[in-house]
Order: structure tokens, then sequence, then C-alpha cells
């Protein structure tokens, strides 16, 4: 049971144990809009390492917690917690984990081949919406988490953390309160990535963010999806291999009859908002992790394509 | 913290500590968690162990997927143990392999949303007698692979039978060490592809009622390319006279119905002892790449093609003209007189005007009555010269042949 690790003070409510810190990404996963409660614990004495646009380097016995839940802060419903997903840095490497919540909401159990939750919640308009949440299995796991064979965390990169978090003790950047625990060195000279729900930001940073989180774990060099040389994450520049005038190679019915992934100007001639829109699982990208339709993300991929 | 550090590091090593020393065998009957039941075996499997899955159709709404090496899946016949997709809701295939030393064998998928049983990334893996087909007939519906290992080095396809995929039966893509036989692709766009791979034996098999029988592609842009020593030989390519269905866009779709075998691009191609035949418009066509790339490392020309042994059947009788540009300029250039052995004789410019390096040069020889049709580019150029060549002779001389691909197939 997920209670059996102490990394709570208080389940239900998602308190962290002392030690156990909350964090928060600039840009973060569609994941059927669930909201995330993030917590790292790092042992006590040890320190982060960090390169530049890659993810922190955490010292063996790390742990990185994220809860799924819909919180449902607009509409008169209950909130629900999901999944507790636990990635553990093991001597082995990292090892992926993860928990589903009980009805009573009072511990999670582990699943090995994951798990079907039929559920419904409010949107961040309000507007209630049923969804057949999966939380994942293990390999499913991987098939994100892993380049060149190695499991790796996604989120916590400092280009994508740069930015104010509640704690106990009060509002603060994050980077300095990691420094602050002697975790990390103040000054990272890291660059920063947009969170591309903020409208201040330019399209194409918010799109190149959207894609980086939402896409590029899978689309990189040595990613799963680098089958087809279509590579999304934040550092490509090539024009070709990010999809513009790019063909499908294994797509399939997947194409939608269209005949490249991004058609500059022509968003709906580009197989890539072709794909976001779909609920097909024979079509949709991403090809697991959603059940539903990122409309913000499909209104932001489209204005980024029709501007290009 | 010290409280949480020490129970955590006790829990952590019971979590991950394996207790099995010998390999186990584990039997799965359909029920009603029969995804479940699959995918914690395939999770929970140890190298050596065998998941068998009983006589009967598994109904699975999720994709099956497996990342423990050495593990061997198995049914009871791929007509007796089904692993039926079409309700499926989610994951974009209908099994997935990322580990070594897998064997599947005996079993079939059945209408996979997307594709039937995907392989990436693997160093050995054996498809013994599996079958992927989707049920309701040639679509665009269909979902794109049957069998499907890419980025792999070696791997067996043996016995198996792929049937109404929208892009290839049986596609091997950026892979090295390959070997197809004795198995049947029917039905699909592509029987059986050979795409971006290096050192490939396709032989003993049969293509019929496809678009486009065999095909050996290379494509631009890829993590791997510039495919290489590929052997077809002994195979039936005939009758591969289903339309088109690809989805628009794939390169496939640009395969005219009627096609025995296509070499594009590629380097050091032996096609030979092979019957194709009742193909609607060509029995073999040698092409390069067609459309636009920025992919500076990419070579869009077949060269080192050999094609000889081959009985060729009737061709040509009913060319597709509506996809692709191959069946049209092989119309218009033959006068509606369709040959055998199709070469559109596109080469770099230097050697349009110098000519072709010897051992570049394709070798076509002891065809039995097969005809030929070649472009010659510098006819076009030059106005007063002819701009095909039609004698078949010409291509004559001795075939080099390719050595045998071996690996250890029992791992």
């Amino acid at each position: 049971m997920l209670s059996e690790f102490g990394f709570f003070k208080d389940m239900q409510n998602q308190i962290p144990a002392d030690g156990v810190h909350p964090y928060s990404l600039v840009s973060q996963l569609f994941s059927d809009e669930t909201d995330k409660l993030r917590f790292v614990f790092v042992p006590e004495g040890k320190k982060i390492g960090y390169e530049e646009n890659k993810v922190f380097i955490f010292p063996v016995g790390s742990t990185l917690i994220k809860t799924f839940a819909y919180l449902n802060k607009n509409g008169p419903m209950d909130q629900q917690l999901l999944e507790t997903r636990l990635l553990i840095n093991t001597n082995e490497g990292w090892q992926a984990i993860s928990y589903v919540w009980n009805e009573q909401q009072t511990d999670a159990r582990r699943t090995i081949a994951g798990a079907t939750i039929p559920t419904s919640f409010y949107n961040s308009e309000g507007k209630q919406i049923d969804v057949r949440y999966r939380a994942p299995n293990q390999n499913q796991c991987k098939e994100c988490h892993q380049v060149n064979k190695t499991m790796t965390p996604i989120g916590p990169k400092a280009r994508n953390m740069n930015k104010n978090v509640e704690y106990q003790s009060g509002g603060m950047n994050q980077l300095l309160y990691w420094a602050a625990l002697g975790w990390i060195d103040q000054n990272l000279q890291s660059t920063s990535m947009s969170n591309y729900l903020d409208l201040d930001a330019t399209l194409e940073d918010r799109a190149r963010a959207y894609l980086d989180i939402n896409c590029g774990h899978c689309h990189i060099p040595g990613g799963s999806a680098d089958t087809t040389g279509l590579y999304l994450n934040f550092t490509e520049k090539d024009r070709e291999q990010l999809g513009i005038y790019k063909k499908p190679v294994a797509a399939g019915r997947a194409s939608g009859n269209l005949k490249y992934s991004i058609v500059p100007g022509h968003s709906n001639e580009s197989i890539m908002l072709y794909r976001m829109r779909s609920l097909d699982p024979g079509i949709m990208m991403p090809e697991s992790g959603r059940a539903l339709a990122d409309d913000a993300g499909i209104e932001l991929i489209k204005n980024w394509i029709d501007k290009l | 913290m010290r409280s949480l550090k020490l129970s955590n590091r006790f829990f952590i090593a019971s979590l991950f500590l394996s207790t099995s020393v010998f390999s186990a065998v584990q039997v799965i009957q359909p029920s009603e968690n029969s995804y479940q039941d699959i995918q914690e075996a395939l999770i929970l499997a140890e190298p050596g162990d065998v998941v068998r899955l009983t006589a009967g159709t598994f109904y699975l709404k999720d994709s099956l997927s497996l990342d423990v090496s050495g593990v061997q899946v198995e049914g009871e016949g791929m007509n007796q143990t089904i692993l039926d997709f079409s309700d499926q809701q989610s994951g974009a295939q209908g099994l997935s392999v990322t580990s070594d030393n897998v064997t599947l064998q005996d079993f079939s998928i059945q209408n996979a949303k997307g594709d039937a049983i995907k392989v990436k990334g693997v160093t050995n893996i054996k498809f013994l007698r599996v079958k992927t087909e989707w049920t309701n007939g040639p679509s665009s519906e269909n979902g794109a692979y049957g069998l499907y290992p890419v980025e792999s080095t070696n791997v067996l396809i043996d016995g198996c039978v792929a049937i109404g995929a929208s892009d290839a039966g049986i596609y091997v893509g950026q892979s090295k060490n390959i070997i197809v036989r004795n198995s049947r692709a029917e039905y699909n766009v592509a029987g059986i592809e050979i795409e971006n791979s290096y050192y490939a034996d396709v032989f003993n098999n049969l293509a019929t009622n496809n678009t486009g029988g065999i095909l050996i592609f290379d494509l631009p842009g890829l993590p791997q390319q510039g495919g290489h020593h590929v052997r077809v030989f002994n195979n039936r390519s005939v009758g591969n006279n289903t339309d088109n269905f690809a989805p628009e866009g794939n390169i496939v779709g640009e395969v005219p119905r009627g096609t025995g075998i296509i070499i594009q691009a590629n380097s050091d191609v032996e096609i030979f002892d092979n019957e194709i035949g009742d193909n609607d418009t060509v029995n073999i066509a040698v092409v390069t790449y067609g459309n636009e790339t920025d992919d500076q490392t990419y070579y869009p020309h077949p060269k080192s093609i050999q094609i000889h042994g081959n009985e060729f059947g009737p061709t040509g009788y009913n060319p597709d003209t509506s996809k692709g540009e191959l069946a049209q300029i092989l119309f218009d250039l033959s006068g509606g007189n369709m040959p055998d052995i199709f070469w559109d004789g596109l080469v770099p410019l230097s050697q349009i005007i110098f000519g072709q390096p010897q051992d570049e040069k394709m070798i076509i020889t002891n065809n039995g009555d097969g005809s030929l049709l070649a472009i010659k580019p510098i006819g076009f150029m030059l106005p007063y010269l002819e701009p095909a060549i039609l004698d078949i002779n010409e291509f004559d001389g001795q075939i080099s042949p390719l050595p045998k691909v071996e690996f250890d197939e029992n791992f």
C-alpha cells in the first residue's frame, strides 16, 4: 500500500511528511485534465546534479511522487484521488510503480496492469465531463519514461521549474527553495520554458513548450517514437524533423488522408492536429495517457500552425 | 527523517526483489479479466518463462505489452487462440514488445485499432506461425501493419500469415539480419515490405491479392537508412490486384494495383528464382525515391540490383494509372505493350554523362522470355536518341551472389 512508504502525514489531504517537498512544473502534460500533486524526497545531506536542458540528476534513494486527481474546484463534486505514481531512483536506476486509490480515498494499492477508472469531473470551465480514465500499466510508464532504454524522470528540468510554489512556510521560487535546502546551486544559468497556457508568452514559445512536455519525451532521438524521425523536443531545430512538410512514415490510417505532419498556414491539412483531435486509439496522439481531447492544446497548436 | 529513510529502504528492496529461479509456464484462459490476466503475466514474467494462452477468443479493450527479456508468448494455434481487439479503447497496438530474446508463436491478433504486433528496438525476435488479420477485408480503416518489427537485430518471421493491413502485412523496418520465410501475405496494400534495412532474406513466401506483393524500400529522414543486402528468392508473388486502399499521405499509397515486386532506392538487392505473374500492372519495378527531401545524407537511387532465374506470368494487361506515376509512364513509353521488368533509369547526373560504375550496374539474366523496359534519361535530353531500352540482353552479366543471412535461431 502507498501508506507504507510514509510519504504523507495525511494521505487523504495529501499533506507531505517532513522531508518530502511539493514541487510544480511550468508547463505540464494534459493527462485528461487531471490535477497533479507532485512531491519529491531526496535523502538527507545529498545533492542534486545539474546539466543544462537535462532532467536534474537525483541521488540514489530519491523519490518523485505524483498524485493524479480531480480536485473539482469548479463544480459541486468532492475531490477524487485517482492514482499515485512513484519514480524511485535505486542502485539499478529509476523504477516506476503506481498505486490506485481505493473508493474510500484512504489509501492506494499497487497495480501491475494498470486500472480503468470510469468517472466524471468538473473541468476548468465548470462543465461536467465523463471520462474512462486509464491508470497506465508498468510497461506504459516505460514507454514515456525511457530514453535509450534507460528510465528517466521527464518533468523536473530546470527550464520547466523556474516558478513560485506555495510551501508550508510560504510562497517561494522553487529553484531558490531547492538551493536553500542545499540540493542545488543558487544560479543554474538555465533557459526557461514558457507555460503554454500563459497568453503573455509568444505563440512560438507556447507551442514549443506544449509540444515538449506533451510529445517530446517519446518524439526525441532515442525515445519510443523515434522510429519515424519526428522530433518534438524543445531543443530540436530542424524544420523537417519537427514535422514541417514531413511525410508520414508509419502512420497508416492515422494520416487522415493528409500528406504532411505540419503544413505551415494550414492546420486543417496537418496530420499533427488531426491526431491531437482524434479519440480513436489507432489515430490519437499521444497514444496513451489520454481518453479526452485537449481543447486548449488543440487551439494553441492550431493557431501556431496557421501562423507558421 | 530517519524513520522514513529506513522504512523506505526496506520497502523498496522488497518491491524489486526477484524470488523465482526456475522458468515457469503460466497458462491463461479467456475470461472477463483477459486484459488484466495477460498483462499482469507479461509484466511479472521472468526471463525463461512461458505465457501460454489457451484455445479460445480473448476480447481485449486495451493494448498489451511485453518488456521482459527471454519470454515466450504462445497460443494453441493461429486459428485456435485469438486475441480480438475489435472493441479496443486504448493503446495504439494490439501487442507491443520492447525486450530481447522473445518468441511469439501460434496465436492470432484480430482487428487491432492500430498496428497488430509492434516490436521495437530489440535483439532476437521470433514470430512463428502467428497470424494478424483485419477480418472485414481490405479497408482504409484497418490498422497500418500486421507484423511490425522495427529498429531490431535478428528478426525471424516463419510460417506467419498477415491479412488486411492498410499499409504492409509483414513489415520489417530499420532492422538488421532478417529472415522472412514460409509466410503468406494477402489482401494488404503491401504484402511483405523490407524498409531501411540491412541483410534480409525473404524466401518461400506467398504474396497474393495485395496491391503490391513484395516491396524493398528505402526512405529519407529516418534514424537508419541506406537499405542494402536484400535477397528475395523462391517466393510466389502472384495476382496482387487489390485496389490500393492505403490512406493518402502514406508512401505505399503510391503503389499501383497489380505490382509483383518493387525495389525503391536500396543497394545490393538480389531477386531470383521467384514466380511472379498475374499482376495487373508490372511484375518487377526498380525505381528511384520520387519525393522531395532535405535529407542530404539520403541516396534515392537503386544500385547493384541483380534479377535472375525468375519465372514470369502474364502482366501489364490492366495497368492501374490512378496511383502514382509509374503505371502511366510505363504505359506511355511501352505503347501499351507492358514489360515484366521496369527500371526508371534514374541515376546521378554525373553517371548519366559518364556512365555507372561497373559494380553498381543492374544485371538481369536468365529470366526465360521475360521482357524489359528501362528509361534512358539521356534519350530524353537528346531528342535524336531513343527514350527507352527494350532489349533485356543489354543488362546481361555475371551474377555475384549475395551472402546468406544467418544468425542463431535458437536463442
